[in-house]
């Protein structure tokens, strides 16, 4: 890279991302006053805790490399908003089995997505791809014959109502994600085996890493974050509906890749990533707020998308 | 891992079988739930059965060879569905508003290549062209493509002129019209194989570095690939055009993930360099009687998506396997 260390500054990608954000809440503010307000922040930021949730386990599965990727976010997120619903239909009693109970699946399906990508070698991508389609048939099943249940009255106060200094508990909730992840990739034996296998696999089997372990781990916190997220998500709603979870999947990939972590793994980190969803969030709703028709907010959408990924991790260019 | 070695001298005639057939396992899979098919309801394999099979699974067939040819790169499309509702929306809009007439069918059909060829060179371009990485980039395009045809047809449900499903599900000379279809298909897939192009493809997916090195213009090979998938992604929408004969903007957003679960199953490998298409024929196929034979089997309604789901978990698991172990 040329120029002196300003530009290598400014490259950052959660430098990019958070001028981004700005650039975005100003242009929102002039199109449409009262778009940057505190309380429009304050809910965007609660959407964007969704899917930064959701972001944190697939950020996780990225940085393991080897085509690291979990498409069956989507279906967990969307089961374990359900199966809560149904837990807690709508009273406060049933919010630690539901919690209980959720986090279980994610961790079971996360668990089996691992195994089969470890121990029979199926590449990502299509173990998870077959996992979502499970998952969605599972969501059929479960639907069937009970009522879609409702969140528990703390859960949605807990999601969408000032908690603590004016936050609602999501946004702690988030950021306590967030320092979790800082710590658990920075500090920790774990994090820095997370590293080691998604940059060189074999030095790092050389090194003793035990690497079945850990990719299995990453793919079961991605499951439990998943979950998590699609609690947080029926409390947002209030009740669960069919496949409230896919609009996570890809998206999810995007902000990690906004985040800086380029999907070969290896490198980035989770606080790149929530400035991503914020990014991805903030874009989202502008365009939800300009006056146009729901196909010129997708091309829009889509054209931006494009744009800005060109600020990231393109691909080297073939040399001889 | 016990297995290996005995593997090695009773198997390695049905190993370099599989090596030059890749989409062997994939056949015999199709066969197995053929005769599944057959024992549960004997009428599905018949003339009529299969017809409305390959009536109903003819769009994901060709949208499974367009996602092929980008895979062979070492690339993914995950637009190839967003193309599909595209073409459908264009060229249903087109035939309604210059009349149903043969020619003006025609001309709406040729639009629509045009479409599916318009948004694989765009596909190529963020790819190869702009080096973005396939998976995030497509997604991208795909959200566009979505618009375009929101914008084309907000709302789905425009009917199709009637020459144009009759055609589709009719019969010429006592044999239905889709068996013309395949004929044409596999002759159109068989002369795309005599050229150097799939052999291109596969290079550059097998490693791009080296078939830079050796003198492969890469990007422009890449490109091609995603051509080649948009231009199969408007047949694919043709034949969905038929088989519905409405217009739906949001039509194909479904099909994306089987016409990657197709490719797979069929035996080709996600990272490039390795494959067929005729497994990419048989992969849809197998989605199509996995669909069938839950339904023959008398599964409750409820379970038949689990079900299914786990079928096509397991036929992608043994796919990726078999294919593995006769490479090795």
């Amino acid at each position: 890279m040329t120029g002196g260390p300003a530009l290598a500054f400014i490259r950052q990608p959660l430098v990019v991302a958070l001028v981004l954000i700005l650039a975005l809440l100003l242009l929102g503010e002039i199109l449409s006053p009262g778009f940057a307000s505190g309380r429009q922040i304050l809910r965007l930021l609660i959407v964007a805790a969704l899917l930064g949730i959701v972001a944190a386990g697939q950020n996780l599965v990225i940085l393991g490399g080897r085509e690291g990727i979990d498409l069956s976010v989507g279906g967990v997120v969307s089961l374990s908003a359900l199966i809560a619903g149904n837990l807690m239909s709508g009273s406060d009693a049933g919010i630690p089995l539901a919690i209980l109970a959720c986090v279980a699946t994610g961790a079971l399906f996360g668990i089996l997505n691992g195994l089969g990508i470890t121990l029979l070698r199926i590449p990502p991508l299509v173990m998870t791809l077959g996992m979502l389609g499970v998952l969605q048939g599972l969501l059929v099943v479960v639907r069937q014959g009970i009522p879609s249940g409702r969140a528990a009255p703390s859960l949605s106060q807990f999601v969408t109502q000032p908690f603590l200094f004016g936050l609602p508990g999501i946004i702690w909730l988030w950021i306590a994600v967030g320092l979790l992840m800082a710590f658990l990739l920075q500090r920790t034996v774990f994090g820095h085996r997370i590293y080691a296998i998604g940059s060189n696999e074999r030095a790092a089997f050389m090194a003793g890493v035990p690497i079945r372990t850990v990719r299995v781990s990453l793919f079961a916190l991605s499951g439990v974050f998943a979950a998590i997220a699609g609690i947080c998500l029926l409390g947002y709603s209030g009740s669960s509906f069919a496949n409230v979870g896919e609009q996570y999947m890809l998206p999810s990939i995007i902000a990690v890749v906004f985040g800086g972590t380029p999907l070969a793994g290896g490198k980035g980190g989770y606080t790149g990533t929530m400035a991503g969803a914020v990014l991805l969030v903030v874009l989202q709703s502008i365009l939800t707020t300009i006056n146009i028709d729901e196909s010129g907010r997708q091309m829009v959408f889509g054209a931006t998308l494009l744009v800005l990924m060109l600020f990231y991790g393109r691909g080297r260019a073939m040399r001889a | 891992m016990t297995t290996a070695a005995t593997q090695q001298s009773a198997g390695s005639g049905l190993k370099r079988l599989v090596e030059r057939y890749p989409f062997l396992p994939a056949l015999a899979i199709l066969v197995v739930l053929l005769a599944l098919n057959g024992i549960y309801q004997p009428r599905s394999v018949s003339l009529v059965g299969i017809t409305g099979l390959v009536k109903t699974y003819l769009a994901l067939m060709l949208l499974a060879v367009a996602q092929t040819y980008v895979v062979f790169a070492g690339d993914i499309d995950l637009s190839a569905g967003a193309i599909v509702s595209l073409v459908n929306v264009v060229i249903i809009v087109l035939m309604e508003q210059w009349g149903g007439g043969p020619f003006m069918v025609l001309a709406a059909m040729g639009v629509g290549i045009l479409a599916g060829f318009a948004c694989g060179i765009i596909n190529g371009f963020v790819v190869a062209g702009l080096r973005l990485q396939a998976i995030v980039a497509t997604f991208a395009t795909s959200i566009f493509f979505t618009g375009l045809a929101l914008y084309v047809l907000p709302v789905a449900g425009m009917p199709a002129p009637a020459a144009f499903w009759r055609t589709y599900g009719g019969r010429f000379f006592e044999v239905p019209f889709v068996f013309y279809a395949v004929a044409v298909l596999a002759t159109v897939l068989y002369l795309l194989a005599c050229t150097r192009l799939v052999t291109r493809l596969l290079a550059v997916g097998d490693d791009a570095q080296a078939a830079f090195q050796s003198g492969l213009p890469v990007t422009a090979i890449r490109i091609r690939g995603y051509v080649l998938c948009g231009l199969f992604a408007a047949l694919a929408a043709f034949c969905i055009t038929g088989d519905t004969a409405s217009g739906d903007p949001l039509v194909g957003g479904k099909m994306t993930l089987f016409s990657v679960a197709a490719v797979v199953l069929g035996g080709t490998a996600l990272s490039g360099g390795f494959g067929t298409v005729v497994g990419s024929l048989i992969g849809a196929l197998i989605i199509g009687l996995i669909n069938s034979l839950v339904y023959f089997m008398g599964v409750p309604s409820q379970w038949q998506n689990l079900v299914q789901g786990v079928a096509i978990l397991l036929a992608l698991m043994a796919g990726v396997m078999i294919g593995r172990r006769a490479r090795r």
